[in-house]
């Protein structure tokens, strides 16, 4: 009977965050106008400088993910902290329904954003001549990759939602977010930077994980290191971070929606 | 007698600072009880501890029959807490706010549209009800927040500072409101800052100060507390208002405006020997008026002297207060 509530509370939850996903425009429009615009100024601006070895499109649509699906989970940052700065969650709370269905709430309406968002990318992509060769498996195990890096991401902005409060500082988040994927092997492989930048590109979070999907998708990674070894490497970056920023984001929504 | 609130010995501090200390409360099953003080005073986090959002350092309390601490979820079923800003979505319709509160009370969908529909109508958004929160007005919110509460019908309705922002028109209607949930068997526990809203909704009204209650009882007993009623008299001319003033008992004075303020107890003998002597001493009054202490001047001179003196001899008072105005009441 309490699952039943807990899975009834978090659908309505969900429900809930979808529709504000849907109302608020100006970030939906954003939200889908991104990974096209991206892809174009990427693909038919700064592409042609790029030695990527094969076409530009076929290089950085994996990036482009990334970008789009981690700015994305970040605006999960301003939807947490707009609910905890209005008076909703404290009525939620005092109501008998599960605490841990507002959070998740936010998380499945991320999820679903972002793979929007994801698929976007990838008609995007295919419409500027992204030519992927991967398997079905490989395409499974790709879109498997995005949705864990997706969901790491969600929580690590849930968390960082409820540590700021204000709606303002927690779009820094989505800032931050946007901006790492550049410090990545996103746009250009790790080769072509200043030997002081290699090191961080070739080791940040976002670099298993667009390698783990460059080398599903097209045979093989830009680093030159065995899909297997990247996907290793990423499964690890999100596990970490997803478990952390759950624990974290749990504990701060207990802690915050009770002073 | 029932108690739909029995509260003792809360206290909270944030920080160090103190901001509820040993707050006794006992609320009667079906009444409107007030929780008055200024900003500050402890209100909204004594709402707080009683709504289960924030655990108390210290003190007991029983909601509805359950134990604040052992059975928050007991609680839970059956408060209903609107917040100082209207606690409602925004961005969703009014329907879509309703259906989403009956959905998280577990009502069947079904019933959660038809109770939804029926709310709406009964408090005038019928109209509104497909419309996003965000074009309300702040009465239609308060509006729409009450509806939520009566979802299902509560055994405790928290209202925090229920008039706060809204019209005068919007107000009376708020209240009417209140007193239809209270004729209804609901109780109500409400905070305000408004003297004038305590003393026309709450059957009971605790005045909390500093983080503790400083006067408790009804409005009457509170106004009573300060000694009897007072007479207050005009004068035409400063001729006749010194006149006045060498020949009664004056407890207060205005040269300005040449009124007079003599205590009394409110009989129409006392008036009538007061006005006559007046006239023997050659200082008719031009107008005069019977006043009763306003809740403001109990809570005036209440704060104040808990101000100037040291916190105990407060202290002392309101407990002799209060326990007076418990006495009164267990004998009604």
């Amino acid at each position: 009977m309490t699952t039943a509530y807990a899975l009834s509370d978090t659908r309505v939850m969900i429900a809930r965050c979808l529709r504000r996903s849907l109302r608020d425009p100006e970030a939906f429009f954003t939200a889908l106008m991104l990974p096209v615009v991206l892809m174009l100024l990427f693909v038919y601006v700064f592409g042609g400088a790029v030695k990527s070895g094969g076409t530009y499109a076929d290089y950085v649509v994996p990036g482009l993910i990334v970008l789009c699906a981690g700015f994305g989970a970040g605006t999960t940052a301003v939807a947490v902290a707009v609910d905890m700065s209005s008076g909703i969650v404290d009525r939620f709370r005092s109501m008998p329904i599960h605490g841990s269905s507002i959070l998740a709430g936010h998380i499945v309406a991320s999820l679903a954003r972002n793979l929007l968002a994801t698929a976007l990318v990838i008609a995007a992509g295919l419409g500027v001549g992204w030519r992927p060769t991967g398997s079905p498996a490989a395409w499974a195990a790709a879109v498997a990759m995005v949705t864990a890096f997706i969901l790491a991401m969600s929580w690590l902005a849930a968390a960082f939602g409820l540590l700021v409060r204000s709606p303002e500082a927690a779009n820094a988040a989505t800032f931050v977010l946007m901006f790492l994927p550049y410090l990545s092997t996103a746009f250009v492989p790790a080769r072509t930077m200043p030997a002081v930048l290699r090191p961080v590109a070739a080791n940040q979070p976002f670099t298993p994980v667009i390698e783990t999907m460059r080398g599903l998708w097209m045979g093989h990674t830009s680093t030159g290191a065995a899909v297997g070894h990247e996907a290793w490497i990423a499964a690890a970056y999100c596990a970490v971070i997803f478990v952390a920023a759950f624990a974290a984001a749990s504990w701060l929504f207990r802690h915050r929606t009770a002073a | 007698m029932t108690y739909t609130v029995n509260a003792s010995g809360i206290c909270k501090a944030f920080g160090g600072k103190p901001v509820l200390d040993s707050v006794d409360l006992a609320i009667e099953t079906g009444s409107i009880f007030a929780l008055l003080g200024p900003n500050g005073a402890g209100k909204t986090t004594l709402v707080r501890i009683l709504a289960t959002l924030v655990r108390p350092d210290a003190g007991t309390a029983a909601v509805a029959g359950h134990d604040l601490l052992a059975d928050p979820v007991g609680v839970r079923r059956s408060i209903s807490l609107t917040g100082q800003y209207a606690a409602v979505d925004d961005m969703l319709t009014g329907v879509e706010n309703l259906r989403m509160m009956g959905r998280l009370l577990h009502l069947p969908p079904r019933e959660a549209k038809a109770r939804s529909a029926d709310l709406l109508a009964a408090f005038g958004l019928t109209d509104a009800g497909a419309r996003r929160v965000k074009t309300y007005s702040g009465g239609m919110r308060r509006r729409l927040d009450l509806a939520i509460s009566m979802l299902v019908k509560p055994r405790l309705l928290f209202l925090d500072e229920p008039s706060t922002g809204l019209d005068p028109r919007s107000r009376d209607q708020l209240w009417g409101f209140v007193r239809e949930f209270a004729a209804d068997g609901v109780t109500v526990l409400l905070t305000t800052q408004y003297l004038e809203e305590a003393d026309q909704l709450a059957d009971r009204i605790a005045m909390l100060h500093r983080g503790r209650i400083v006067a408790a009882g009804t409005a009457d007993q509170l106004k009573s507390s300060l000694g009897g009623e007072v007479v207050r008299l005009q004068f035409a001319d400063p001729a006749g208002y010194r006149r006045a003033l060498a020949s009664v008992p004056a407890i207060r004075t205005d040269e300005r405006l040449r009124t007079v303020d003599v205590g009394t107890d409110g009989s129409a003998a006392a008036v009538h020997d007061l006005l006559g002597l007046l006239r023997t001493t050659g200082a008719p009054a031009a107008r005069v008026s019977v006043e009763r202490p306003s809740l403001d001047d109990v809570f005036l001179s209440l704060t104040e002297s808990s101000a100037e003196s040291s916190s105990e001899s407060s202290t002392e008072s309101s407990r002799a207060t209060s326990s007076r105005a418990t006495e009164k009441a267990s004998t009604r």
